[in-house]
């Protein structure tokens, strides 16, 4: 998962530097992540991992990080299963 | 009067009466500002006088800590009478903004200020650029760090030199002080962008292009190449892609509206009083077209309730600890803009086919010629159509804040 996250990232997320760079706390919006991006990584995600994401997901919290971001495609995986 | 003036008389000063005041003063100069393209001294000076140009600015500070309704409500005020003067106002207010909210962690820009509001400066703003465009999250110039001294200004170790290309530049000639895009390093990509506050001693400014526009004439909004140099503590810590999303694209949208129903106002105001005098003449007969003032009022009431609510919703955002939601509030303030921009243009019509021919004049007491000019600059200051193709995608994401409360 981790690949195809970076790999959506790095697509969609308009971001000052290649995802592979960011550890997985980085800070997303300190590497440029805006709005728009985070319209564009949300569809892909649900495209990509087979999800849907919630209004409630849908905060600055959860595009923070890389790591936020696993946490929730696996949250919204188990409860689709 | 000065806020100290007024104490002595007995007063309680307020800033709706102080930019009342400085609106009659706008009002004496309009038309000449608009003729001749010229920068409203008189008014941005009573401004000052007033002390509203650190209105946003804490009193810890020094300032007067309003609030960005209450700055909303005065630029509204001061564009009833020169929509130059309340557009400055507006973009000045905008870059107080962004210090107040991404400048009070670092010591320079406390100092900064606390210097706007003892020194009473204008900021102004060096977003555009010369082969970039519209597009304020893009640059091409970069800061360079730790650079030599040639030139104006202190640097050395820790210093930083700019030079930039600004392609619409407002009233950048008549400000003390610029706030500069640049990419953040010559390596940056043109998205990774810091802001730089230059202070006029700082900078060596060359006008490049001339400001003959159809409205905002007095805005003087000239291509303008600015070199800058100083300390590197200028530059403000967050990231300009942050300060923008979180303060200069919200607090431009509010104001900008702001001004824009000013103006609107002013020529419902203006197609009223042309009613009157026609009523007054025909012995109590409406004359035909009046319902339009109506019509005229009905919109201008909603495109104010409009306004209201967005002004709301952002200061309770920011108020509250929790981070905003970035999608839905970006939807929010984008349909704001590009509806209350086009809208306005439509109360000025309304307004224009109650006054008729008095109404097509360049000038008269029915006269919505500036009007129109200077509302038709709406739509454009970033392009609505640019606008609604990024909002458009939002909305797939977030679904639009509805609701009465």
């Amino acid at each position: 998962m981790e690949v195809d996250l970076r790999a959506t990232l790095d697509r969609h997320g308009r971001l000052d530097v290649p995802a592979a760079t960011l550890a997985d706390d980085a800070d997303l919006y300190a590497a440029g992540l805006d709005s728009l991006a985070i319209v564009n990584i949300m569809l892909a995600i649900e495209e990509t991992f087979q999800v849907e994401f919630p209004d409630s997901l849908l905060s600055r919290q959860s595009f923070s990080s890389i790591a936020s971001l696993e946490r929730i495609i696996r949250q919204l995986q188990s409860e689709s299963v | 009067m000065t806020a100290s003036a007024l104490e002595l008389a007995g007063q309680a000063w307020s800033i709706e009466d102080a930019a009342a005041r400085v609106a009659a003063v706008a009002k004496r100069h309009a038309d000449q500002v608009d003729r001749d393209g010229a920068f409203p001294a008189a008014a941005i000076a009573a401004l000052k006088t007033e002390g509203l140009l650190g209105a946003l600015v804490p009193v810890a500070f020094g300032g007067l800590g309003e609030t960005l309704s209450a700055v909303a409500e005065a630029c509204c005020t001061l564009a009833q009478a020169c929509a130059s003067t309340a557009m400055i106002y507006a973009m000045h207010q905008i870059q107080v903004a962004c210090l107040v909210r991404h400048g009070t962690g670092s010591t320079w820009h406390c100092n900064f200020l606390r210097r706007i509001a003892a020194q009473r400066l204008l900021l102004a703003s060096v977003t555009s650029e010369e082969g970039v465009g519209g597009n304020m999250r893009s640059s091409a110039c970069a800061v360079q760090l730790g650079t030599g001294s040639h030139g104006a200004g202190q640097r050395g170790a820790g210093g930083y030199t700019l030079e930039k290309r600004g392609s619409a530049v407002s009233y950048g000639e008549h400000a003390d002080a610029l706030l500069i895009t640049a990419r953040s390093g010559a390596y940056a990509k043109p998205s990774d962008q810091v802001l730089v506050v230059s202070p006029r001693e700082d900078c060596e400014l060359e006008r490049t292009g001339t400001w003959n526009a159809l409205g905002m004439r007095g805005t003087c909004s000239s291509a303008l190449r600015v070199v800058a140099a100083g300390k590197a503590e200028q530059i403000l810590p967050a990231p300009f892609g942050q300060i923008a999303s979180d303060t200069m694209v919200p607090v431009s949208h509010l104001l900008w509206a702001s001004v824009w129903i000013g103006i609107a106002a002013d020529a419902v105001d203006r197609a009223r009083l042309f009613l009157r005098a026609a009523v007054r003449r025909s012995e109590g007969a409406l004359p035909p077209g009046a319902l339009r003032l109506s019509m005229a009022v009905e919109l201008l009431e909603m495109l104010q309730a409009r306004v209201t609510v967005g002004l709301r919703r952002f200061e309770a955002a920011r108020a509250c600890a929790a981070e905003p939601i970035p999608v839905g509030e970006a939807a929010d303030m984008n349909t704001l803009k590009a509806g209350v921009s086009e809208a306005c243009l439509q109360v000025v019509h309304q307004a224009l086919l109650i006054c008729g021919f008095a109404g097509y004049q360049n000038e008269g007491p029915y006269s919505l010629s500036r009007h129109l000019r200077d509302l038709n600059s709406a739509p454009l200051m970033i392009n609505n159509d640019r606008i609604r193709e990024t909002t458009a995608r939002l909305l797939l994401a977030s679904k639009p804040r509805l609701g009465l409360l």
